[in-house]
């Protein structure tokens, strides 16, 4: 494998050459990724929703616009996937509809990595009764069944600003990723290039941020894409089973007002009901194959063909 | 740990025997890897009971201030009568100094008293829980094994034939279809088998029993318990079922590895044996400490899942809760979610400790 994830010779390295040794490892881990054909689709998957909630609603003119005469129309050369109950062309609302879920989605997976970042860290490096609390903590919050906990949230806080359920939707899925990234640390804290930093009295904020954290670049990358997937299922689910008002472009309102307006009574609105559905599952499941993809390739004793 | 002070006790007079042994018994006991886990358990629902009644009562806005506001304005209560009733819907004495209604709280749910619907008025939340939770835990249930023993029957076999074309294309199936949103499964099932091609008669399987059918040990009712929880299943067992796969696969795979398992067949142990009680046994036990995250998370989605499905458990009359705004209800049924999760999680780590040892050991020092 052409990647230079954890080089024994780190504590050498200046500032500039970690910019280059990233460089070079980011360029090894596209090309390990294009070798595996999951990894690659998923790769595909997730820079093509990216693109499109990004350039996506500068394709559509302004607001949509009802039209009585085409409703539940099939897809044709004006509307390409159809029309909703109001006659609203589906296209240009899956061009909308993902900016916002993206936001969310970043948002959530930013303030929940952050959180067990610094709190698995923390545990690792402190150790003791400090690591004993944490440990006890993420434990506990972890058995809290989360979903539940949203929507009971939703009941009594109504999420009408999107990014403050993104903020409490990282609040609710720090603890699995925090579990994670104590256990890296700890284990990093054992090689020898980290001894060796110890050794040379370097600091404790030197060996973290210079040692320690660029070696775990990837395994935050890997908590971030999860962090991203669970927090694009929790506010789809919000929005579809009409927990969180109904304003705005999200693919996850689009999917309950397929539901609730015609897809279980008219079988016409089946591309309504299979645009936002597709939309969502495929951006999923590119996070899920390229997290898969890349823990295989930072993780070898996944890889299956060591025996 | 007494193996430290144990020379203290062979060489100590009688008083100095005493005095370890009730230090050291206190020791073990806090120690203990059972002890532990129950003491974590305890704790939990403990965190839980203390932040839904915060919720419900510190919150901006808090339902009790809003309800008895809404009593007054609508039947033309007045305050002091609504704030009456609202004591005998939130179990707990309005005007009481917050900590006095915390303590009440706690004793009302020891006995059992989750308060009232707000919405079915007078129904107690204890019965609607008693209602719809076996439904839950039923169906939840029966997925979780068919999931587990699945699952690990194919990773199983994916890392005994790896890098064919059985083991690529089950590999590729289980990733893709473990990453597929379940309540959007559900949706694809109820729109494309159900309302494109009547392949599942999804309206006669709402509900949890077909009416005229009551709950009896007899062959009817087993069925139809079936009959209606099969859509839900089948969404569970095909959304987990591929994480069991992978994972089984990678454990399997790591384990054929060892030594132990080279020892083994040069001992001439035949392939039956050594899969299962050599490999398969090792590689499964991780896999149990993850089957008590996905309890959490099967439940967790069962509040989506039996909306879509019409499916009367407690995660449908959540819903309900929710949308109809029955604080109480949803105070009392997160409560009962939480604790069915985490007792199960707690028999997942019973059994954990009871199958490897060295847990145990590792949990005690």
């Amino acid at each position: 494998m052409a990647i230079g994830t954890t080089a024994p010779d780190a504590v050498l390295t200046t500032d500039s050459n970690v910019l280059v040794r990233s460089a070079q490892s980011v360029g090894g881990l596209l090309r390990s990724l294009a070798r595996r054909p999951s990894g690659l689709a998923g790769l595909i998957l997730v820079t093509f929703f990216v693109l499109l909630s990004a350039v996506g609603p500068l394709f559509v003119p302004g607001n949509l616009q009802p039209d009585v005469t085409a409703i539940y129309a099939a897809p044709s050369a004006a509307h390409p996937l159809g029309t909703d109950s109001q006659g609203r062309d589906v296209l240009d609302q899956v061009l909308l509809g993902g900016r916002t879920l993206l936001i969310i989605a970043v948002i959530a997976a930013g303030m929940s990595t952050l959180i067990a970042v610094t709190l698995g860290a923390s545990a690792a490096f402190l150790g003791g009764v400090v690591d004993a609390i944490i440990v006890a903590v993420t434990d506990m919050w972890l058995t809290i069944p989360q979903f539940p906990l949203l929507a009971v949230l939703a009941g009594f806080i109504h999420f009408t600003n999107p990014s403050f359920m993104a903020v409490i939707i990282g609040v609710l899925t720090w603890p699995s990723l925090t579990r994670a990234v104590r256990a890296q640390v700890l284990s990093l804290r054992q090689r020898d290039y980290v001894e060796a930093a110890r050794a040379l009295d370097l600091g404790t904020r030197r060996i973290i941020f210079s040692e320690i954290l660029p070696n775990m670049m990837a395994y935050i990358a890997i908590n971030f894409s999860l962090g991203m997937v669970a927090a694009i299922y929790f506010q789809t689910a919000l929005y579809f089973l009409g927990f969180a008002p109904l304003a705005g472009n999200n693919w996850g309102i689009m999917i309950n007002l397929a539901w609730v307006q015609g897809a279980i009574f008219f079988q016409q609105s089946i591309w309504y009901i299979l645009a936002p559905v597709t939309a969502i599952a495929l951006f999923s499941i590119g996070l899920v194959t390229l997290t898969r993809a890349l823990e295989e390739i930072f993780n070898p004793r996944l890889r299956g063909n060591l025996s | 740990m007494s193996a430290a002070t144990s020379p203290l006790v062979a060489s100590g007079t009688s008083r100095g025997l005493r005095g370890k042994s009730v230090r050291s018994r206190i020791g073990d006991i806090a120690g203990n890897y059972w002890v532990g886990r129950i003491v974590k358990a305890i704790l939990t629902i403990y965190l839980v009971v203390t932040l839904t009644f915060f919720l419900v009562r510190l919150m901006p806005g808090n339902p009790v201030e809003s309800f008895i506001l809404n009593l007054v304005q609508t039947q033309g209560l007045t305050y002091p009568q609504a704030q009456a009733q609202a004591a005998s819907l939130f179990s707990f004495d309005v005007n009481a100094p917050l900590w006095q209604q915390y303590v009440d709280y706690l004793g009302n749910l020891i006995h059992g008293n989750l308060g009232v619907s707000i919405v079915s008025t007078g129904t107690p939340v204890s019965v609607m829980i008693l209602q719809y939770l076996p439904w839950t835990l039923f169906s939840v249930g029966l997925a979780l094994l068919i999931s587990f023993v699945l699952g690990i029957t194919l990773g199983i076999l994916m890392a005994y034939r790896r890098d064919t074309l059985p083991d690529h294309v089950l590999s590729t199936i289980a990733a893709f279809i473990s990453g597929v949103p379940n309540y959007l499964l559900a949706i694809l099932i109820v729109v494309f088998l159900g309302i494109r091609l009547h392949l599942v008669p999804f309206t006669a399987m709402r509900g949890s029993l077909s009416p005229g059918v009551s709950p009896n040990l007899s062959l009817q009712f087993i069925g139809d318990a079936l009959f209606h929880a099969s859509l839900p299943i089948t969404v569970y067992v095909l959304t987990t079922v591929g994480g069991w796969m992978l994972l089984m696969k990678s454990n399997t795979t790591s384990t054929l590895g060892e030594d132990y398992v080279l020892v083994a067949r040069a001992r001439g142990l035949r392939d039956g044996r050594i899969t299962a009680a050599y490999v398969g046994r090792n590689a499964m036990l991780p896999l149990i400490s993850a089957l008590a995250i996905s309890v959490g998370f099967i439940v967790g989605g069962s509040t989506v899942i039996e909306q879509i499905f019409v499916y009367q458990g407690i995660g449908w009359i959540l819903g309900s809760a929710i949308v109809s705004l029955d604080y109480t209800v949803m105070q009392g049924i997160f409560l009962i979610l939480t604790i069915s999760v985490v007792v199960s999680n707690l028999l997942a780590d019973l059994l954990y400790g009871k199958l490897d040892p060295r847990v145990r050991i590792a949990g005690s020092q």
